[in-house]
C-alpha cells in the first residue's frame, strides 16, 4: 500500500531526531521532505499544498505539546492530519429502507467495478443478505458474461438482460424482478466510462433517477496518479457519490490517490480491494491507513483477518490435540487449509510491518503452489500414516510421492517441516498456550 | 496504535474551508488543458519563482514525477542564470524540447519481421487494457493484409476468454482457447503449433492481468515465455507491456519488474483519451529505455495509434 511513503517518512523523522527544538526553520525542512514524499506517492499537487499548509499552521500553533520530542510532535501532527484527511471514521454501507435497496458501482474503465460487485455480493451473502446482481454494461465485450460467471461462483442470482435491452431498461426490469422475487439488495454493475464522456455520464444520471440507489460507489484504482482528483471530482459532481472503493491495494502503489479522492469529494472510502479473488475485500480504516503511512504497519487488519477466518471450533479441537501432543499430519493439513482461507500469502505478508523493508523477502515468500502440493501429499497417505509419521519408511514415501504426483524430496521436505512444527508445539506446550493463534502462522 | 486520542471537534469547520478552496482551484485546472503553459506565461516579463512554480505544477500534475520535474526546472534555472534564457515565451519550447529528446529516443514503431509466426506476448497489471489493445493490433495487422491468430492465455479472469473471442470476431481472426482455469502454458503451446500449421503471420498472446509484485504470477509469466522460446526459437519477438496513462508513479515499478521478469521489448500506453497525461512514460523512457510502440485513445478497434513523441509532448501542455 503506502510502503514507500512509510519508508520515506521514517527517513524524514530520523533526520528530525536529535534536533532540540522545533524551529520555523527546521519545520520548513521537514515540510519540504513531506511534500516530496506525498508528491512521489501520487497525492495531487494541490492536495499536498493544502496538507502542508495545514501541518505548518499546526506545527507552529499552540497545539504542539511540550512533552514531546520534535520528531514526536511532527509525527503526531502528520498522523492526525492524514487520519483526518483519509476519513476520520470508518463508514459502513447504508442498506436501510424498504427492500430492494440498490447500490450502483461506477468508475473509469478497468478500475475493478465488476470484480468489486462480486466481492461486495460475497460480503453481503456472508451477512445473510439476499443479493441480486445487475449487469448494466452493454458495451464491453463479455461484460455481462463476466458478472454472470461471478454470480454462478457465488450462487447468487444475476439478472439476465434480453437482447437489445439498454442499460436503463436493464436496471428498470431488474429492479422489478428483484421486488417480485423478494431480493433485499440489488448491486448494479455499470460500464467503465471516462468522466469527460458527457453522454455516458448522463446515462448514469438517468439510471440514478430511475433506480434511486441508496449508495453510489466510485470504484477507483489505488495506482491512479494526479488525475484522481479530476475523475473523482467529476463523478461526484455529476452523480453525488456516497463512497469510494479503492482497488488493487495488494500491489506496491503508494496509494496517494486515497488522499486526493477523499480531499476532493469528502466522501468516505468504504472498502479496499486487495486481490483478484472475491474474498479480497477489506473494510477501510483511515486511522490504520494513516498509521501504516507512518510506518507502524497494518497489524490490526492482519490479526482481525486471521481471527475471522480461523474456524474457532476447529481451533479448539486442535488446541486440545496439541496440548496432548497429538498433532497429526491430518491436523497439519487442516492448518494449511485454514491458512489458505485467509487469502493469498503475499497479501498477508504485505500487512506485516517491516516486511517490505527486508531485502530479498520476495525469495522467502511461501509459494501457494507449495501448499497445494502439501495437501496432495497428505491426501495420498493412509489414515495410519497420517496418525503416525514415524512409520513413513522409504517405500511408503515413494508410494506417496507417486500417488500425489510429487517427488520423494517433496515428501521428505514436508515431513521435515511437520516435525519442526511438532517441536514448536512441544515447546509451546511447556511455555503455555497464550498467544497460540498467532504462533500458528509460520511466517 | 495512535499517540493521541482523536481531537476532531473543531477540525470540521477548518477543513471544510480547505475543501471548498480546493474545489475552486480544481475547476480552474480542469477548464482547459490545451495550452496551460501559455496561460501561466501570459503577461509575464521575466522568468521568476512564481512562474517556475506554475510550471512545476503543470509538470507534476501531468504525472512526470518529482525527479524529472525538478531536473527540468533546475535546467531552466541554470539557463536563466547563464542568461541563455530569459524570455518567458521561450520557456515552453525549452522544456518541451528536453522532454521530446527523451521520448524521441524511444520512438520506435513495432516492425513485424517475417518470422512465421511473429509472436507478440502482451503483459501488464490488471485492467490496463491488454485485451482491448490486442484487438486493436489484430485489426491493424489484418488491415495491413497479414494473417493473425490470437491465444487466450488468460484462463483466470471470469469471461476473459469470451471477451477475446468477441474481439476476434470483430477483427476477423481466430482464437486458440482452452477451458477456464486451464494451464496458460498449454494454451500458448497449442497456439504456436496452430500458427505454424496454418502459416500465420502474427500470433498475439493475451495473458492474465497480474500485479508486478506477485512473485508466483510473475514466475508463471516467465514459464509462458520459456515455452514460447522452446517451441519457436527467437520467439517471442515482442513482449509488449501495456501501461494505463491514468497510473501514477507506480508505473515505474511496473515497468521495472515486468522488465526484470520478461525482458519487455515495447510499451503501449492506453487511455490517453481521458484527462490523464501519462507523463510517467517520460521517466520510464529516460530510465529504462524501452521502445514506445502504441498509444490507446479509446475503446474502439481503431483507437490505436503508433506512438509519436512530438504529438505526445504537444498534448502534455
Ligand atoms: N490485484 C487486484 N486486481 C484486481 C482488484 N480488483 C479488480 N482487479 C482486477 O482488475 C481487472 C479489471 O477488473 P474488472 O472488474 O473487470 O474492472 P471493471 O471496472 O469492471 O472494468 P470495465 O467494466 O472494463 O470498466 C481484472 O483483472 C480484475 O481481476 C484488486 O483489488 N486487486
Ligand atoms: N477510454 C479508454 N478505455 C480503454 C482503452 N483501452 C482499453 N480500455 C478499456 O479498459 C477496460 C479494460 O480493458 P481490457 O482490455 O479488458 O484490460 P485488460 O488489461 O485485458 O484487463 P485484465 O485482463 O482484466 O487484466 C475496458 O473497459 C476497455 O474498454 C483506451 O485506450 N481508452
Ligand atoms: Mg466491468
Ligand atoms: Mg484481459
Amino acid at each position: 500500500m503506502f510502503e514507500s511513503l512509510t519508508e520515506k517518512l521514517n527517513a524524514v523523522f530520523k533526520k528530525l531526531r536529535g534536533h532540540g527544538k522545533l524551529t520555523e526553520e527546521n519545520i520548513r525542512d521537514v515540510l519540504r521532505e513531506i511534500r516530496l514524499v506525498l508528491l512521489e506517492a501520487d497525492v495531487n499537487f494541490r492536495v499536498v499544498k493544502d496538507f502542508i499548509e495545514a501541518i505548518r499552521v499546526k506545527a507552529l500553533g499552540q497545539e504542539v505539546l511540550t512533552s514531546f520530542t520534535p520528531a514526536q510532535q511532527v509525527i503526531k501532527i502528520v498522523n492526525e492530519e492524514l487520519t483526518y484527511l483519509l476519513g476520520g471514521e470508518n463508514s459502513q454501507l447504508n442498506l436501510s429502507g424498504k427492500p430492494p435497496v440498490s447500490i450502483m458501482f461506477v468508475g473509469l474503465q478497468g478500475s475493478g467495478k465488476t470484480t468489486t460487485v462480486g466481492k461486495v455480493a460475497r460480503f453481503l451473502k456472508e451477512k445473510k443478505r439476499d443479493t441480486y446482481l445487475v449487469p448494466a454494461d452493454v458495451y464491453r465485450p463479455a461484460a455481462i458474461d463476466q458478472l454472470q460467471k461471478l454470480g454462478q461462483d457465488l450462487e447468487i442470482d444475476v439478472y439476465n438482460p434480453g437482447p437489445g435491452e439498454d442499460p436503463l431498461t436493464i436496471c428498470t426490469n431488474a429492479l422489478r424482478s428483484a421486488s417480485i422475487n423478494g431480493h433485499d439488495v440489488v448491486l448494479i454493475d455499470t460500464a467503465g466510462r471516462l468522466h469527460i464522456d458527457e453522454e455516458l455520464m448522463q446515462e448514469l444520471q438517468r439510471i440514478k433517477e430511475r433506480v434511486l440507489p441508496k449508495e453510489i460507489l466510485l470504484v477507483a484504482d489505488a495506482m491512479t496518479g494526479q488525475d484522481a482528483v479530476n475523475v473523482a471530482g467529476k463523478f461526484n459532481e455529476v452523480l453525488g457519490i456516497d463512497g469510494v472503493i479503492l482497488t488493487k491495494m495488494d500491489g506496491d502503489a503508494r496509494g496517494g490517490a486515497a488522499l486526493s479522492i477523499k480531499a476532493v469529494t469528502n466522501k468516505p472510502i468504504k472498502f479496499v480491494g486487495t486481490g483478484e479473488r472475491l474474498d479480497a475485500l477489506e473494510v477501510f480504516y483511515p486511522d490504520r491507513m494513516a498509521s501504516r503511512i507512518l510506518g507502524m504497519g497494518d497489524v490490526l487488519s492482519l490479526i482481525e483477518k486471521a481471527q475471522a477466518t480461523f474456524d474457532d471450533k476447529k481451533a479448539m479441537e486442535i488446541e486440545k490435540k496439541i496440548r496432548k501432543n497429538a498433532f497429526t499430519l491430518g491436523d497439519f493439513k487442516e492448518q494449511i487449509q485454514q491458512i489458505k482461507r485467509m487469502g493469498s500469502l503475499d497479501q498477508i505478508l504485505g500487512m506485516i510491518p517491516g516486511v517490505n523493508k527486508i531485502k530479498g523477502i520476495k525469495g522467502l515468500q511461501p509459494d501457494e503452489g507449495e501448499l497445494v502440493k502439501i495437501e496432495a501429499i497428505i491426501n495420498s497417505m493412509t489414515k495410519k500414516e497420517r496418525l503416525n509419521h514415524t512409520i513413513l519408511n522409504g517405500s511408503r514415501r515413494k508410494r506417496i510421492a507417486k500417488g500425489s504426483g510429487t517427488s520423494v524430496q517433496d515428501v521428505n521436505k514436508l515431513i521435515k517441516n511437520y516435525v519442526q512444527a511438532l517441536n514448536m508445539i512441544k515447546k509451546l506446550n511447556t511455555s503455555g498456550m497464550k498467544g497460540f493463534k498467532r504462533e500458528m502462522l509460520p511466517f | 496504535m495512535l499517540w493521541f486520542k482523536k481531537d476532531m471537534a473543531n477540525k470540521d469547520k477548518e477543513t471544510k474551508g480547505v475543501l471548498n478552496r480546493l474545489k475552486e482551484r480544481l475547476s480552474k485546472t480542469r477548464e482547459g488543458f490545451a495550452s496551460r503553459v501559455d496561460r501561466v506565461v501570459f503577461g509575464k516579463k521575466k522568468i521568476d519563482d512564481d512562474l517556475l512554480e506554475d510550471i512545476e505544477e503543470i509538470l507534476i500534475t501531468s504525472d512526470l514525477g518529482v525527479q524529472v520535474t525538478y531536473r527540468l526546472i533546475e535546467n531552466v534555472k541554470e539557463k536563466v542564470k547563464r542568461k541563455e534564457l530569459n524570455d518567458p515565451n521561450l520557456l515552453k519550447e525549452c522544456i518541451q524540447r528536453e522532454i521530446l529528446d527523451i521520448l524521441k529516443a524511444e520512438e520506435k514503431p513495432l516492425e513485424i519481421s517475417n518470422s512465421c509466426p511473429f509472436v507478440i506476448m502482451v503483459v501488464g497489471v490488471n485492467g490496463v487494457g491488454k485485451t482491448t489493445t490486442i484487438a486493436k493490433m489484430a485489426n491493424r495487422f489484418k488491415e495491413e493484409g497479414k494473417s493473425v491468430l490470437l491465444a487466450a492465455a488468460d484462463t483466470f479472469r471470469a469471461a476473459a476468454i469470451e471477451q477475446l473471442e468477441i474481439w476476434s470476431e470483430r477483427a476477423g481472426c481466430k482464437v486458440i482457447k482452452h477451458q477456464n482455469g486451464a494451464d496458460p502454458s498449454a494454451v500458448v503451446f497449442d497456439s504456436i503449433k496452430a500458427a505454424q500449421a496454418r502459416d500465420i503471420d502474427v500470433l498475439i498472446i493475451d495473458t492474465a492481468g497480474r500485479l508486478h509484485t506477485k512473485v508466483n504470477l510473475m514466475e508463471e509469466l516467465k514459464k509462458i515465455q520459456r515455452i514460447i522460446g522452446r517451441e519457436l526459437s527467437g520467439a517471442p519477438h515482442e513482449v509488449l507491456l501495456v501501461l494505463d496513462a491514468t497510473t501514477g508513479q507506480n508505473a515505474i515499478s511496473q515497468a521495472k519488474l515486468f522488465k526484470e521478469a520478461t525482458n519487455i521489448t515495447g510499451i503501449a500506453l492506453t487511455k490517453l483519451d481521458g484527462t490523464a497525461k501519462g507523463g510517467i512514460i517520460v521517466s520510464i523512457s529516460g530510465e529504462l529505455k524501452i521502445p514506445l510502440r502504441y498509444v490507446g485513445i479509446g475503446e474502439g478497434m481503431d483507437d490505436l495509434k503508433v506512438f509519436n513523441a512530438k504529438e505526445f509532448v504537444d498534448a502534455l501542455f
